[in-house]
């Protein structure tokens, strides 16, 4: 997570440098959003003639409309909104999640996903991995384990948000499930954007990397993804063989390079996760490039110098954006 | 013994009205949700927040607000001689003061079904812990990002030599005087926490209190403009891009 001073011992030198890029991220965020800055209580300015419509992290009291979380003022039409920084994951539906199992239970698994609770996905909202549509009988309930257990990462969708506050995931395609063969790792959720695509092949590596809108961010090994409805029925026994196939290939080795990979993403992410910087591929796929180009050693990322390096990076990438 | 002098000094230099110097420091537990230190003199406090989260204990699974929990400790070296055991009847009273504070300012409803739990460390104590755990679960509960109706502050005020004096010390607070603790909600203007002990005569005691509510407030300027700051530095770090 953030560290807000970087706890890395800078040289001199270094430290000048850091705190120069600082000092250009600073004066590169654009000037309208510095002071829509607001902490606890702070009221915000809103003009009381116009209706306007109270959201998130606002209160009124007396009149007055009140923060009652330190982020950013955001105005949508009427809506006035505080969008905090450093806080649990807020949900929404469709978003794509990454979370760790924590507990098999009647008919569904609880999962951890950085929300106020545990999400849960249930038996009957995903795919069984013989791809059939039917119902779930007693026997599909006796053999959830055989699917997902305890501490197993796995990948799904929100699927709604229940009034008390309760949330419900699903996992109704063969891009979803269980993920193996990488690493997990998190990140605060403000750092993560909703976008399009948060399924991401990175062909030049042999890398997935799913960046969860919880801030959970996968990284493993490139699995082809079985879509079954292509699948026609006659060739389902097929599938069933190569699907025992494929287990007996999970005890093969990951090659070391993409063990190596898998790591050079992972400790990217992690440099960018400690600096603050907004997590997404491209910065990822940059970041990744410039330890390689800088010829920095795997285990040196998370050094101080490499802190450094990133931080300028990610200064002079913002200009040459700004500029077109 | 003389604790205020003929020239109106204190103990340790200070003046009547006067605090000591405040230190404070956002996000020093990587692991925590909200984490903060808070330094008043020689008092340092470590505050850390985790949650909102899935209840632990499903009994206790509140259906219409969270649940808050509070933990007070103190390091065993803390002070000069070494702490008795940890759970005595003074950490608990105190675990208990700190949480019903905090809880007066949480907007526990919004999180129905889920708790929050805040732990308190003393790494030196000098006087005014309880003031000093309070302004600290008060910065990590901020950074946590929980909603809050108001930024619970809290000081301590006494009386001895017949003057009322700010932030009593280890050396004033042990004195046998009259010791004020106060906490107050800053902008609504309430009072979350008051707890005396000794006696005082009612005029003297309306001083004091006054005296204790001006130092809060002085607090809680600090306080702000340390989670402004923080605020401002996330934001910029993350960029609009």
């Amino acid at each position: 997570m953030v560290m807000r001073k970087l706890q890395l011992p800078l040289s001199q030198t270094q430290k000048v440098r850091f705190e120069r890029a600082i000092e250009r991220l600073q004066s590169l965020s654009s000037t309208a959003n510095s002071d829509a800055s607001v902490i606890v209580t702070d009221s915000i300015p809103v003009n009381h003639e116009d209706a306007f419509l109270k959201g998130h992290g606002t209160s009124e009291v007396d009149g007055e409309l009140l923060a009652t979380v330190c982020g950013v003022v955001e105005r949508v039409d009427k809506l006035v909104y505080v969008r905090t920084l450093r806080a649990r994951y807020k949900p929404e539906v469709g978003d794509i999640v990454v979370g760790r199992v924590i507990e098999v239970s009647q008919k569904g698994w609880r999962v951890e996903l950085n929300f106020t609770q545990d999400g849960v996905l249930m038996l009957s909202s995903m795919t069984l991995p013989d791809g059939i549509q039917r119902r779930r009988t007693s026997v599909d309930e006796l053999n959830m384990r055989n699917i997902f257990v305890e501490d197993d990462v796995v990948c799904a969708e929100v699927r709604n948000l229940q009034h008390d506050g309760s949330l419900q995931l699903q996992a109704r395609s063969q891009k979803y499930g269980k993920l193996e063969k990488g690493q997990l790792l998190k990140v605060d959720p403000y750092l993560v954007k909703r976008s399009k695509h948060h399924f991401h092949y990175i062909e030049s590596l042999g890398i997935d990397l799913i960046i969860g809108c919880n801030g959970f961010i996968w990284v493993g090994e490139h699995v082809e993804v079985r879509d079954p409805m292509v699948i026609d029925d006659q060739k389902d026994d097929e599938m069933i063989s190569s699907s025992t196939k494929n287990t007996g290939k999970e005890q093969s080795h990951i090659p070391p390079e993409t063990r190596q990979s898998i790591c050079r993403i992972g400790n990217a992410i992690r440099v960018l996760s400690n600096l603050g910087f907004t997590v997404t591929v491209e910065v990822i796929v940059e970041t990744v490039n410039l330890s390689n180009s800088k010829n920095i050693d795997i285990h040196d990322m998370l050094g101080s110098e490499f802190h450094v390096v990133v931080a300028e990076n990610e200064a002079e990438r913002r200009r040459a954006k700004r500029k077109k | 013994m003389e604790y205020v002098n003929p020239e109106g000094l204190r103990l340790d230099g200070r003046r009547f009205n006067e605090m000591r110097q405040i230190v404070a420091e956002i996000g020093v537990v990587s692991k925590a949700d909200g984490s903060a230190v808070f330094e008043m003199g020689n008092t340092k406090v470590i505050a850390a927040v985790y949650g909102p989260r899935e209840i632990q204990n499903k009994s206790q699974k509140k259906n219409d607000h969270a649940l808050v929990l509070c933990e007070y400790s103190m390091a065993h070296f803390s002070t000069g001689d070494r702490r008795r055991q940890k759970n005595d009847r003074r950490s608990t009273e105190l675990s208990l003061v700190i949480r019903q504070t905090m809880e007066a300012c949480i907007s526990t409803e919004l999180m129905p079904h889920s708790q929050i739990d805040i732990f308190l460390q003393v790494l030196q104590a000098d006087g005014g812990t309880r003031s000093a755990c309070i302004n600290a679960a008060t910065l990590a509960l901020a950074d946590a990002g929980i909603p809050m109706r108001d930024l619970a502050v809290s000081c301590s005020a006494g009386y001895l030599n017949s003057t009322p004096l700010l932030d009593l010390n280890y050396l004033e607070d042990s004195a046998g005087g009259a010791d004020v603790t106060v906490g107050i909600l800053p902008k609504l203007d309430k009072v979350t926490l008051l707890q005396m002990d000794a006696k005082l005569p009612m005029e003297t005691f309306e001083t004091v209190f006054a005296l204790a509510s001006e130092g809060c407030k002085a607090i809680a300027e600090r306080i702000r403009e340390v989670l402004l700051e923080n605020t401002k530095q996330l934001e910029y770090r993350r960029g609009s891009a």
